[in-house]
């Protein structure tokens, strides 16, 4: 196991290097910003056709996350789909592995801004959600005890390479990552994310490993990244 | 035949000037449906290109376009027309001339499409632009002859091929439209004649009078070139000395970085005040119009530029070249050369200033191969499918079109002439449906094929972005420049540089050391500085591999016993290197490798030029990490690849066994930086992503990160997708360039010098400076990145916190 394991408000929780969190005390498996259906609205919106693989590769990873884990609740931390149109257009196949993977446990969706509405697909359809003494809701609030997803935070240290997907936390909150595999991020030093922060937020850099890094605020400003639209 | 009416020839003779032998063959064979003309720089050659076309247009009575003119260069577009000007206003011909580029206003282009003028002078990407319009078969019905300068330019990259698709177009409007290119001096003219003509028609060559030979020599100074980088400011006093013995020097560099520092030094010894330019493709275009104006009054007594200058534009009287830093390809040197004593019949003059020692050895070989007019050049393979499927994507734009009668156009192109119906129905596909395995988009066509089995636009807007991005030149992604509180940009500079920068850094741009002060809306704010040594400008210019040819001409120079052509200070370098080392034979790879600073390096001297010993780079680190070598980077130059990690390489034979590398290359073209970035390039060449939207445009980062996912995912779920082929056809033969590997592993077969040492040997120093490092994300890079944060953990004490 190579994720960052700490207390976040009392938890105990580990930050996987996959980008999900899970929480220990409930067996929770929480992810984010699946964006599903991502490749299918843009080429409904702007006829341009990325390869249409990216949610067979988003859920393949979950898959392989849930198996893992073995979690007795998931929750999707809202945008789990790219829109209403995508949920509804899920193929055959990624239907019935969601179902394979909701098998047994209980199933959060939380709502976000592009999947804002009535999705047909089995499991609770939540606005926000409380376990473990946590708050779970897709934007941030000003509320303490929060884990939120919407900015999808990246980040990057100085001879590390390129930015990568990143938790963000201090002692009140937790911003997730982005599990989709189109879904891009923003950088943790972006005021939207920094401000929501205090004096000394730690991010958690997703890949092989779970590297746990301060967050500092430098003048060199991180671009922000990865949507296509 | 087209004779040249009375009122031309009065005028030559006014001018004191008479008609070039080939200006004359031009206008005898003015009916052929193609033909090629090569003559050096300064033959005339583009008045010989129009001569046909201006007598045929003096009684005035042809209506609407006649001749179509396409350069490579903006510039030339406008230069060309202020130089026809002349003739046609001094003979009072009925004749109108207009230039039609990115730089022309909106309304001109729209009254251009409805009225056209005689004579249209354009770049290919303008008249790409132009074929997507509803209106070209009305704007085209009349064009009488086409004319292609600098087609030798065109002709190596993807501009040219899409060039010629459009001609193919422009012919079935046009059936009875004449070709006509003009190319300076090149290794293989019937290569670029298949390109000209229609195929399967023929294209007769013309050739003018070569001129004498050009006058080269290697500059000499006092002070010795220095061991390493590419700066060459020791040859300053020298440089400055030849500027004031001359009427205009052109100062010729490889890379706008050097041209920039080298201005700069340039000016602070330039105690006589003598006026010096610059100028270079990341220059505002305001500024680079003073320039070349100054230019063309004759103010300037020297311009430092880069390749941008490469091309036949007219600057006025240069009577000296100088190209600092080794030219890289003879054929080019060459061309560079013609640049000097504009006028025909006069040799040219030159002078060669290497930026080092290294250098030293490939100007003597360039010298030597040019003296021989042994050119060089590889020649281009079938024509790229990506530009093709923009092509089909063009096509459409203009209204609904037939799949037969445009698979027959296409393989009219000399390029596409071997072109498969399967390989063109594929491009089609891909248009159509983004041609996926997963047939996911067969409900939102961009394409669909009508009753009548017309293929039209599924949604006609689509037009608007398609016609956003046309076009083949990758530029990098730049960002503008500013003064704080100032609007007028000094120019732009690549966003990877302006990443790397922090506020208070100093680089250089126009000449100027400004200060980064931070970025605000897409635009980099500077401020003035003159105070402190400038942080190097990163910004490339294109690099160039040494030719194939030139880098054998540097082996066999190793394989001497002494070096008499070599200045001394060269010569005993390389002995040292003999001493210390040895140095690299052309049947066998050496090998040296030593520790500095706590990183283990070794140094492969494979001779394979920059892009192949990259890609050597890249197998050799892949290699590495599966041996647990922990490779974190590696460098390469054009006849060495640079490797460093945390252990060291202890059987270099091994790693560079040649079934071994080929094994490697295919895993390994899977996963690298490398193909990402040739990917990113046909992919937006053929419409998968795109580079322009009419939403704000994409930053460069957000488009690398974007497109590395989008390979990443093709590779994993559809491997054989249409743009994955062609990624991989682009790549062997381009940025990875495996030909020269196999080339050098054939030369060597396995023969391995090692040599272990104490400390960086005289070849290899040199390396350890060079630019453009390439890192490797493997476990050795995850190590240091794990050891960095958690130092960054312990250092801000926020290890120890809890919640």
């Amino acid at each position: 196991m190579t994720g960052h394991a700490f207390t976040f408000c009392g938890s105990d929780v580990v930050a996987r290097p996959s980008g999900c969190l899970w929480i220990a005390p409930s067996r929770t498996l929480c992810v984010s910003d699946l964006h599903l259906g991502k490749s299918g609205r843009i080429a409904r919106r702007s006829g341009y056709f990325l390869p249409p693989y990216e949610t067979t590769d988003t859920l393949a990873r979950l898959a392989q996350e849930i198996a893992a884990t073995y979690p007795a609740r998931v929750i999707c931390l809202g945008d789990s789909f790219d829109d209403l149109r995508a949920a509804e257009e899920l193929s055959e196949p990624a239907t019935r592995q969601l179902a394979q993977m909701q098998a047994g446990r209980e199933w959060i969706w939380i709502e976000g801004n592009h999947d804002a509405g009535p999705v047909a697909i089995s499991g609770r359809h939540l606005w926000e959600y409380r376990t473990d003494n946590l708050m779970f809701r897709h934007i941030a609030t000003a509320d303490p005890q929060e884990v939120s997803g919407h900015y999808h935070p990246k980040y990057g240290i100085p001879g590390g390479g390129a930015a990568r997907a990143c938790f963000v936390y201090d002692d009140t909150r937790l911003i997730m990552p982005a599990f989709g595999t189109y879904t891009g991020g923003l950088s943790a030093t972006d005021p939207a994310v920094r401000t929501l922060f205090g004096a000394r937020p730690i991010a958690v850099l997703t890949g092989p490993r779970a590297i746990p890094v301060p967050v500092q605020d430098s003048p060199r400003q991180q671009r922000s990244g990865g949507r296509f639209y | 035949m087209t004779v040249l009416p009375d009122t031309f020839t009065d005028w030559f003779t006014r001018r004191g000037w008479s008609v070039h032998p080939h200006q004359a063959d031009m206008l005898d064979r003015a009916d052929a449906p193609a033909l090629l003309l090569i003559a050096p720089t300064g033959g005339g050659k583009t008045l010989a290109g129009f001569l046909p076309s201006l007598a045929e247009l003096a009684d005035g009575t042809h209506q609407g376009l006649h001749t179509l003119y396409v350069s490579p260069l903006k510039a030339l577009a406008t230069d060309i027309k202020r130089n026809l000007r002349t003739p046609v206003d001094d003979i009072r011909l009925p004749i109108r001339i207009e230039d039609r580029t990115g730089d022309t206003s909106y309304t001109k282009k729209r009254r251009q499409r409805a009225d056209p003028p005689h004579i249209l002078l354009t770049t290919p990407e303008s008249l790409a632009l132009l074929t997507s319009y509803e209106d070209a078969p009305r704007m085209f019905a009349g064009l009488q002859r086409v004319i292609i300068d600098e087609i030798h330019a065109l002709s190596e990259s993807k501009r040219g091929d899409q060039l010629m698709l459009a001609l193919s177009r422009l012919q079935a409007i046009a059936p009875d439209m004449r070709r006509v290119g003009l190319s300076a001096t090149v290794e293989d003219p019937a290569a670029i004649a298949h390109l000209l003509a229609r195929h399967p028609d023929p294209c007769p060559i013309l050739h003018a009078d070569p001129g004498p030979d050009p006058d080269i020599q290697m500059l000499t100074t006092a002070e010795a070139p220095p061991w390493s980088g590419g700066g060459a400011k020791y040859s300053i006093p020298a440089v400055l000395e030849q500027v004031k013995n001359h009427k205009t020097t052109l100062i010729f560099h490889n890379t706008r970085a050097q041209a920039e520092l080298y201005f700069h030094n340039l000016w602070l010894a330039n105690e006589d005040s003598l006026p010096i330019g610059i100028h270079h493709g990341s220059l505002d275009r305001a500024q680079r119009e003073k320039v070349e104006a100054a230019m063309v009054r004759g103010d300037l007594r020297a311009i430092v530029c880069t390749g941008t200058l490469d091309l036949g534009i007219d600057w006025g009287d240069v009577d000296l070249v100088i190209q600092i830093g080794a030219p890289k390809n003879v054929k080019r040197l060459v061309q560079r050369i013609g640049r000097a004593n504009h006028r025909y019949n006069a040799p040219s003059k030159a002078l060669l200033v290497p930026a080092n020692r290294f250098e030293v050895v490939e100007c003597v070989a360039a010298l030597e191969a040019a003296k021989a007019h042994d050119l060089d050049g590889d020649p281009r393979g079938a024509g790229p499918r990506d530009v093709l499927c923009q092509h089909i994507l063009i096509a459409a734009c203009a209204g609904p079109f037939n799949a037969d009668d445009l698979f027959a156009q296409v393989t009219s192109v000399g390029a596409y002439s071997d072109l498969t119906r399967a390989a063109f129905d594929d491009c089609l596909d891909f248009c159509a449906t983004g041609g996926y395995s997963l047939r996911a988009y067969d409900k939102w066509q961009r394409l669909l094929q009508r009753p009548d089995g017309d293929w039209q636009l599924r949604d006609p807007r689509s037009a608007q972005r398609i016609r956003m991005n046309i076009g083949t030149i990758q530029d990098t992604d730049t960002l503008k420049v500013r003064l704080k509180g100032n609007f007028k940009p000094l120019g732009e500079i690549e966003e990877g540089f302006a990443a790397t920068l922090t506020a208070g850094d100093t680089f250089l741009i126009g000449g100027e050391i400004v200060r980064y002060e931070g970025l605000r809306e897409l635009t980099v704010q500077v401020t003035r500085r003159a105070d402190k040594t400038p942080k190097i400008a990163t910004f490339m210019g294109t690099k160039f591999a040494t030719s194939t040819q030139l880098s054998a001409r540097v082996s066999d120079m190793f394989r001497q016993d002494s070096w008499p052509a070599l200045p001394d200070h060269t010569a005993d370098w390389l002995t040292l290197q003999t001493e210390v080392s040895k140095l690299p034979e052309a049947d066998r790879i050496l090998v040296e490798s030593y520790e500095y600073r706590d990183r283990h390096y070794a140094c492969f001297y494979g001779f394979a030029g920059r892009n192949a010993q990259q890609t050597l780079g890249l197998l050799l680190t892949q290699r590495m990490e599966q041996s647990g070598l922990a490779a974190l980077g590696f460098v390469a130059t054009d006849y060495a690849t640079l490797i460093w990690g945390l252990e060291p390489v202890t059987d270099p034979a091994a790693l560079l066994q040649g079934g071994a590398l080929r094994d490697g290359l295919t895993q390994w073209l899977a996963g690298n930086a490398v193909m990402k970035r040739t990917f990113r390039a046909s992919a937006t060449i053929a419409g998968l992503i795109e580079r322009n939207s009419p939403q704000a445009r994409k930053s460069g980062r957000q488009a690398t990160f974007s497109s590395d996912i989008l390979y990443d995912t093709l590779q994993k779920y559809d491997p054989d997708h249409l743009i994955m082929q062609i990624t991989h056809e682009e790549a062997m033969r381009g940025l990875v360039d495996f030909g020269r590997i196999e080339e050098m592993i054939e030369r060597t077969k396995g023969r391995v010098d090692h040599v272990q040492l104490t400390r960086v040997s005289p070849l290899a120093a040199p390396m350890m400076l060079e630019m453009g490092r390439v890192p490797i994300a493997g476990e050795g890079r995850e190590r240091l990145l794990a050891d960095a944060a958690e130092t960054l953990m312990h250092d801000s004490g926020l290890r120890d916190i809890g919640p």
